[in-house]
């Protein structure tokens, strides 16, 4: 489905031309996102890291199309989304994209397999196949057996499972992956970035990860480095440069 | 799609069963309310009904002044009728099968020391005839006792229990005011009326008696008529109205100064009133409904701000504005059906038991139940929508941050 490109690299999922993203007016006026060029192409796997307040989550939130950047273009597979209304917005969530969060947000009190259902029910996916669907992707996360288990009773590391099995049971394009083990210990946070890495290997995702430690982006094939708003750095990680030599 | 969202309700609302209930419960005692009222409202009037074809259609009732629609209003002025007008209606009107002065009044009727106040009727044995009432024991009047206003009387039911329990009281005698009367019979018991009035708590005395001794003037101010069976109460009627105005001299082009009313004429009188008030009480119980929905929005409101992180989820997987809307759109709807179901079954079970304890008939009325139905999923609707309008408009990423 993936053409090459003219170069013979992958073709670009993402691309950000001179996006800027102001909040408030006047004296008030922030500007978390100036001005920013990036392209992320099918199947990389991207961290984004900077000090709080760099804008890397609005960044996030840009590419996640759950919000609209005051300038400049966001091109999706080609197609520019960046003056799409709310509701446009919500469909190209619903049929390329797929969030995780630092916390999880798992609908509390709602078994694991329901969770990672949902995406499949705004889909219209019909309810047998939906059931199975999510069943896979709770395999794929190692977690077939814990599908009527409610978040409560998860660990942490679990319930961030669930909700990667969540992200991938659309069968998205892009993940975007917002502090995913910002929560979690060491240990299980190198389970999840293992999980991560391995998902992209078998499955071509695209990947983009915010992350404040190095250990983690260190999982990723290229860092993107942010400061007050522009992008200060953008090079391949040790394992991005091996893979790429 | 739908379905899937009425099951999300439903286990939303499950969730918090008790706060859910207790949110419909306004609806619950509106919708309750509505349907006993209406259920009770027209149970009365079929017994209304009922009970004026038992009376029988070929009863007419005549009183001096022009009563329009009420009871007793503007008969002052007019010259009341006599027992001479009664008589000579009975010769002159040939389709009267027979007629009856009918007089009463509220006093003590005392049987050694007991006491029991109730209503004496100045009647004769043509009362009993018209209005089909038969002797339980003992017997009726006989002439000489009607001419001769003798003292002697037939009780009700109710005032034999409450004079002389369960034994024979044909030979003993009650005392009313100053006259001591020979019980010759008891009454057939007839049970409530309409309106709740207990026809059987009555004591009967011949007209001449009571015109003489407890009336003190020969004022005759109701007369009861039986018309032929077969002859129709219509014509009957407007040939008691010739022969009145002859016999009270009312000149072409005056007003009559009496009233000829027939049992359909008092059946849609009576319906009238019960229909009026039943209204009325529906319309309050009506406004505890719309209190009941103001509840809903209420909890709603509150469930929308709980559930806020939950709806930037939704979003965040993609669901567009309207889908969060219909969401807590049907809930609030699910939840008002419920309270309406709750409140029909409630207000069904009411009905019944006011039907058994008032003895009239128990006929809930399918529209009326479709209605309240109907009703409770409008104000689901109504005051649902302001909530949910507010959870669709929700921005995801500060829906996501609150927690």
């Amino acid at each position: 489905m993936q053409q090459q490109g003219p170069s013979g690299a992958p073709p670009a999922v993402i691309e950000l031309r001179g996006i800027t993203r102001v909040y408030g007016r006047g004296e008030a006026e922030v500007r978390a996102l100036d001005g920013i060029d990036l392209t992320i192409r099918a199947g990389e796997f991207v961290a984004i890291m900077g000090p709080s307040g760099s804008g890397k989550s609005t960044a996030m939130n840009v590419i996640g199309c759950l919000d609209s950047p005051t300038a400049g273009e966001y091109l999706f597979n080609g197609v520019d989304v960046a003056r799409l209304d709310k509701d446009q917005r919500a469909l190209i969530r619903r049929h390329y994209l797929g969030f995780v969060f630092q916390g999880y947000n798992l609908l509390p009190r709602t078994p694991a397999l329901e969770n990672v259902e949902l995406p499949l029910i705004y889909k219209g996916v019909g309810a047998a196949e939906r059931r199975a669907r999510a069943l896979a992707a709770l395999e794929q996360v190692g977690l077939a057996n814990r599908g009527h288990h409610d978040p409560s009773e998860l660990s942490g590391g679990q319930q961030q499972r669930v909700a990667i099995a969540r992200a991938l049971a659309g069968s998205p394009e892009v993940l975007l992956a917002d502090e995913p083990t910002g929560n979690l210990d060491t240990h299980r946070s190198a389970e999840i970035m293992e999980l991560l890495a391995r998902l992209r290997a078998e499955t071509g995702l695209t990947i983009v990860m915010v992350t404040h430690e190095e250990d983690m982006a260190a999982y990723a094939d290229r860092l993107i480095w942010m400061v007050d708003g522009r992008i200060a750095d953008d090079r391949p990680t040790q394992r991005g440069a091996r893979d790429a030599g | 799609m739908l379905g899937e969202t009425i099951r999300l309700a439903v286990r939303a609302i499950w969730r918090n069963a008790l706060r859910s209930f207790l949110t419909v419960l306004g609806v619950v005692i509106g919708v309750a309310a509505v349907i006993a009222m209406v259920t009770v409202g027209q149970g009365s009037s079929a017994q209304v009904t009922r009970d004026v074809e038992k009376l029988g259609t070929n009863v007419l009732m005549i009183r001096p002044g022009q009563v329009a629609m009420g009871p007793r209003s503007s008969s002052g002025t007019a010259r009341a009728f006599d027992l001479g007008d009664v008589e000579r209606l009975i010769r002159e009107v040939p389709v009267i099968e027979t007629a009856s002065a009918a007089e009463q009044s509220q006093m003590s009727a005392v049987s050694g020391n007991l006491n029991h106040r109730t209503t004496v009727l100045g009647a004769g044995n043509a009362y009993l005839d018209a209005t089909d009432w038969e002797i339980a024991l003992g017997r009726r009047f006989v002439t000489g006792e009607e001419r001769g206003g003798r003292a002697v009387c037939l009780l009700g039911e109710t005032v034999r229990q409450e004079l002389f329990g369960n034994t024979n009281p044909v030979g003993e005698a009650i005392r009313l005011k100053s006259i001591s009367c020979e019980v010759i019979g008891v009454l057939v018991a007839k049970g409530a009326s309409s309106f709740g009035s207990n026809q059987d708590d009555i004591v009967m005395i011949p007209v001449r008696t009571f015109q003489r001794r407890i009336a003190g003037s020969s004022n005759v101010n109701m007369i009861y008529v039986a018309v032929r069976d077969g002859a129709s109460s219509d014509l009957a009627k407007v040939e008691i109205e010739g022969v009145l105005r002859e016999m009270r001299r009312i000149g072409a082009g005056e007003e009559d100064d009496f009233t000829v009313m027939d049992m359909k004429q008092l059946a849609s009188m009576l319906t009238g009133i019960t229909n009026v008030l039943t209204g009325l009480l529906a319309a309050v119980a009506a406004v505890s409904l719309l209190v009941g929905g103001i509840g809903i929005m209420n909890i709603m409101l509150v469930s929308v701000t709980e559930r806020t992180h939950e709806i930037g989820i939704r979003l965040a997987v993609g669901a567009q504005a309207r889908q969060v809307l219909q969401q807590f759109l049907v809930e609030a709807i699910v939840l008002s059906l419920m309270g309406g179901l709750m409140g029909i079954a409630l207000g069904l079970g009411l009905a019944m038991l006011a039907a058994q304890i008032m003895t009239i008939p128990f006929t809930p009325d399918p529209m009326v139940v479709l209605g309240a139905f109907a009703f409770s999923a409008l104000v689901g609707v109504v005051f649902g929508y302001f909530p949910a309008r507010r959870a669709a408009q929700m921005d995801p990423i500060e829906a996501l941050r609150h927690q």
